[in-house]
């Protein structure tokens, strides 16, 4: 049983780190734990949560940028924002029906695990939005790594480094972000019937056209419906007319195509940034897949034997992929397949045992395990936070 | 004159310069390494001109092998590595020192693959900015980053100092346009770090060697994002009685929902001398003028430029210019690009690059007029807008010593000024050697000392373009021991 602590503010946090440093006892972390499921189990008889350092603490429209601590739930940062006809450009990725968890993400875990959704595809990663950030480091100490303008090459980029570290380096304690207006209106035009190469394809396709399209999906055919090749819209009503009869015009010859209205293609694409169309038996483990849109029909192609189910998100840039129980959750199949397309995969979804024995993230090259070993110790030397979450110690 | 301080040359090192020059001839042959005084020359200094030092020797390899078993070398034999891309650094980001040898990338400069569906380019680092685009120019295809000295600086540089450019608004900077690197470290290891599928796991590396100035390793080859061209762009000119008025405008129209590619700001003294030099057309009746570009088809752009003339003039907008042509949006942007040239032209400038909270902008204006005045100093404003990034030329005499001293004190309170109002030293500049010293107005000692374990963990030996972004007196291995 671990004993949960939740300071109240960044001293607080500083004193729960430097506690344990004294005591060399590893400490996990987390926000609202929604994303628990998430890399290799750690062994620490503490938990940090920073569910309690809450609060927006600014939001200037005018400079497009909004700051929160970690522990404010994205909800309320995206509610402040919407207020505002502003929003997070990359679309946070909830975890939370992957893992069949409750309670509200938290800027925090979103930070750590650098969760994008659809639009990252053409707006960027959350570690592209994010500007600034205010981190308790594995030593103990306070510091502040770029700032609330958007321009900023003052000092090492430590703000990237703290995106998608899984709380290995630092326990971050409050988070700035570059936003953007929220368009008008959005609408979806959708290709039916295309087989996987044909489908990302035509997202590729879609995506070098100059018509903005703010997310490319392509989901499998299901029984009962056929497959879809998914393009989304964002902008004025009156570009968006132009638009979606610019790419119909450019793409239509390749299928059936039919027009999403906006509360269904705003559904549709919620259903994506929870990774929704991938859901079945809730034993099934789940691999998320990065490569080269040019490659990806190629990889599922190969991979079809262990494929239970699966979708592309990301112009095929992201593959989903559930497969059926088992040990290894098929990684002697998947990792050489991934590696074969220079990709690189993580398995998002398996039991704790699973997550012990199989690597998680993609196993890393010597020299670059040894940068990073180097550089995760230049925050945390005696390797107290959250150790081998991310590789095996 | 050197207001700024450089450590002295190790003489160990100096005398062993023949040893050195030949170990390096052993790996890279013929003219790949430069030792005659008249060839090194052309390497004693970058786009900070006022400081020049004769390097030991210049090493051109044309492979990463090359790279790697001259780093190896020098981390072997201990001898300083300063990487140079074109040189164009405002920052003194790449000056020599005596006792180091210039690596430059100059001759690798291959497009190496393609990738149009997936929209991704693999390039050698050699390769201009400018150059990147030209070759996917025809494809419809084009890199995003934009500095003002793309047509020479090399997209080594570029990831160094995560360079920006005018059209970052919409398309943000270096970092947000690189997928992966081909990376050298000290040691001589070749480290393969992200590629063309997009978010490593593990700790992001490429994300803190972007921007890391040279300091961590080289990087010999990079993959990058690159965007198809959009339908169409077009600039509109407007000019304000005020500053204010101007930069409650941009508020007005970022505040609105719309994010044009780019949004450039002038005041009274640049106006004059941009429109003495490219005759652009610009209002000299005018305070202040904004360019305000947006892209899309001709409908499109039609209908957001009325959206933000609407704006603009509720705003007090005096009068506007919408280009109707090429060349006249040619015109309107003739006189944005030329300006350090034309400024060039009538004075001598020092070019400070910080960012502020846009929202800051008129107090922050009226501070910097403050500042050169007190100092008997003009100074003229010309920056991007949108994104808070200013560029206050401050104008002194070169030949006057007491000017450029009173130039440089200027800037540095306007620096001082930026970071007060919740900005930074450098939007895209780099800190080089030009605002080392100032680190310590924006970080604390805690924060520099993180950064510098961070700097050896690439590198324990400080032999990566040492004495750069550090205050002087804390940049040394002993300070900051990283534990083993």
């Amino acid at each position: 049983m671990t004993d949960v602590v939740s300071p109240l503010d960044e001293a607080g946090v500083e004193a729960v780190v430097r506690d344990a440093l004294a005591r060399k006892a590893p400490l996990a972390t987390r926000g609202a734990g929604t994303r628990a499921g998430l890399g290799r189990p750690v062994q620490a008889a503490r938990t940090l949560s920073t569910e309690r350092l809450t609060g927006v603490t600014l939001l200037e429209p005018s400079e497009l940028v909004v700051s929160a601590r970690a522990g404010t739930p994205v909800a309320e940062v995206e509610a402040a924002l919407a207020e505002k006809g502003q929003r997070l450009a990359f679309e946070p990725f909830d975890h939370r029906p992957l893992y069949g968890t409750s309670g509200e993400p938290t800027v925090g875990g979103l930070v750590a695990a650098n969760a994008s959704g659809p639009r990252r595809v053409i707006a960027g990663a959350a570690r592209d939005a994010l500007v600034g950030i205010r981190m308790v480091t594995g030593r103990g100490e306070a510091i502040r790594s770029g700032g609330r303008v958007m321009k900023n090459v003052t000092g090492y980029d430590i703000v990237k480094l703290a995106a998608g570290s899984h709380g290995t380096i630092g326990v971050v304690t409050e988070a700035t972000f570059k936003t953007l207006p929220i368009p008008e209106s959005e609408t979806t035009l959708v290709l039916e019937g295309l087989d996987d190469a044909a489908g990302v394809a035509a997202l590729c396709a879609a995506m070098v056209t100059p018509f903005e399209v703010t997310g490319a999906a392509y989901l499998p055919a299901r029984e009962d419906a056929p497959s879809c090749t998914c393009l989304r819209l964002e902008n004025f009503e009156s570009q968006l007319r132009y638009r979606i009869g610019a790419l119909e015009a450019a793409l239509g010859h390749r299928g059936p195509t039919n027009r999403l209205d906006f509360p269904t293609s705003r559904a549709l694409w919620r259903e994506i940034a929870e990774a929704a169309p991938l859901l079945g038996p809730e034993d099934r483990l789940i691999w998320r897949i990065s490569v080269a849109p040019s490659r990806a029909a190629e990889l599922v192609a190969k991979l079809r034997p262990i494929i239970a189910s699966h979708f592309y998100d990301w112009s095929g840039g992201l593959v989903w992929i559930a497969v059926e129980p088992s040990d290894d959750a098929c990684a002697a199949v998947l990792r050489p397949a991934v590696q074969a397309a220079r990709g690189h995969a993580t398995l998002v979804r398996a039991p704790l045992a699973t997550r012990a024995a199989v690597d998680v993230f993609e196993p890393q090259a010597p020299a670059l395990a040894r940068l990073t070993r180097a550089v995760t110790a230049a925050f945390d030397p005696e390797g107290i936070l959250n150790p081998g979450r991310m590789h095996a110690p | 004159m050197t207001g700024i301080a450089m450590p002295a040359a190790n003489p160990r090192i100096l005398a062993r310069r023949d040893e050195i020059v030949a170990g390096l001839r052993a790996l890279v042959p013929g003219e790949g390494v430069i030792v005659s005084e008249d060839e090194r020359r052309a390497f004693e200094t970058d786009a900070l001109t006022a400081y020049r030092r004769m390097p030991l020797a210049v090493v051109l390899p044309s492979t990463t092998e090359q790279v790697a078993a001259v780093l190896a070398f020098c981390d072997r034999e201990g001898v300083p590595v300063v990487p140079r891309g074109a040189g164009t650094s405002l920052a003194g980001g790449a000056l020599p020192q005596e006792d180091a040898i210039v690596i430059g990338v100059s001759k690798m400069t291959q497009v190496l693959d393609v990738d149009l569906a997936s929209r991704t380019m693999r390039v050698q680092t050699g390769i201009t900015n400018l150059g990147v685009s030209a070759a996917i120019a025809h494809e419809g295809f084009f890199y995003a980053p934009d500095p003002s000295s793309q047509l020479a600086c090399t997209i080594a540089g570029n990831i160094a100092m995560n360079s920006g450019g005018a059209h970052c608004l919409k398309y943000g900077v270096t970092t947000n346009n690189l997928m992966g690197v081909t990376f050298v470290t000290m040691r001589g290891e070749i480290v393969e770090i992200g590629g063309d599928a997009m978010d490593a796991p593990g700790l992001d590396l490429l994300g803190v060697i972007c921007g890391s100035e040279g300091q961590f390793g080289m990087v010999t080859e990079a993959t990058l994002r690159i965007l198809p061209m959009a339908e169409g762009a077009r600039p509109i000119l407007f000019g304000f009685e005020t500053s204010e008025a101007a930069g409650a405008a941009v508020a007005a129209v970022l505040g609105a929902g719309i994010v044009p590619v780019a949004i450039e700001f002038m005041d009274k003294i640049a106006i004059d001398i941009c429109e003495d030099f490219a005759h652009a057309g610009y209002p000299r009746d005018a305070g202040a003028l904004l360019i305000v570009e947006v892209e899309g088809s001709p409908v499109e752009l039609d209908e957001q430029l009325a959206r933000i003339e609407m704006i603009a003039r509720q705003h007090g907008a005096t009068s506007s210019r919408q280009a109707k042509t090429a060349a006249e949006a040619a015109a309107i942007w003739k006189g944005r690009k030329s300006a350090f040239g034309a400024m060039g032209r009538i004075s001598d400038y020092i070019c400070m690059d910080g960012t502020i909270p846009t929202g800051r902008l008129p107090e922050v204006l009226h501070r910097i007029t403050e500042i050169c005045d007190a100092q008997g100093l003009k100074v003229a404003n010309i920056f991007h807008a949108g994104d808070g990034n200013l560029h206050p030329l401050v104008l002194y005499d070169m030949n006057d010593p007491v000017s450029l001293a009173k130039a440089e004190e200027a800037g540095e309170e306007i620096l001082r000024a930026c970071v007060e109002v919740g900005g930074c030293l450098t939007g895209e500049h780099g800190v080089g050697i030009e605002k080392r010293e100032l680190m310590t107005v924006q970080f604390t000692h805690v924060e520099l000392a993180q950064m510098m374990r961070v700097k050896e963990a690439f590198d324990p030996n400080w032999l990566m373009n040492p004495a750069k972004v550090f205050p002087l007196e804390m940049a040394r291995p002993s300070d900051v021991k990283v534990a083993a």
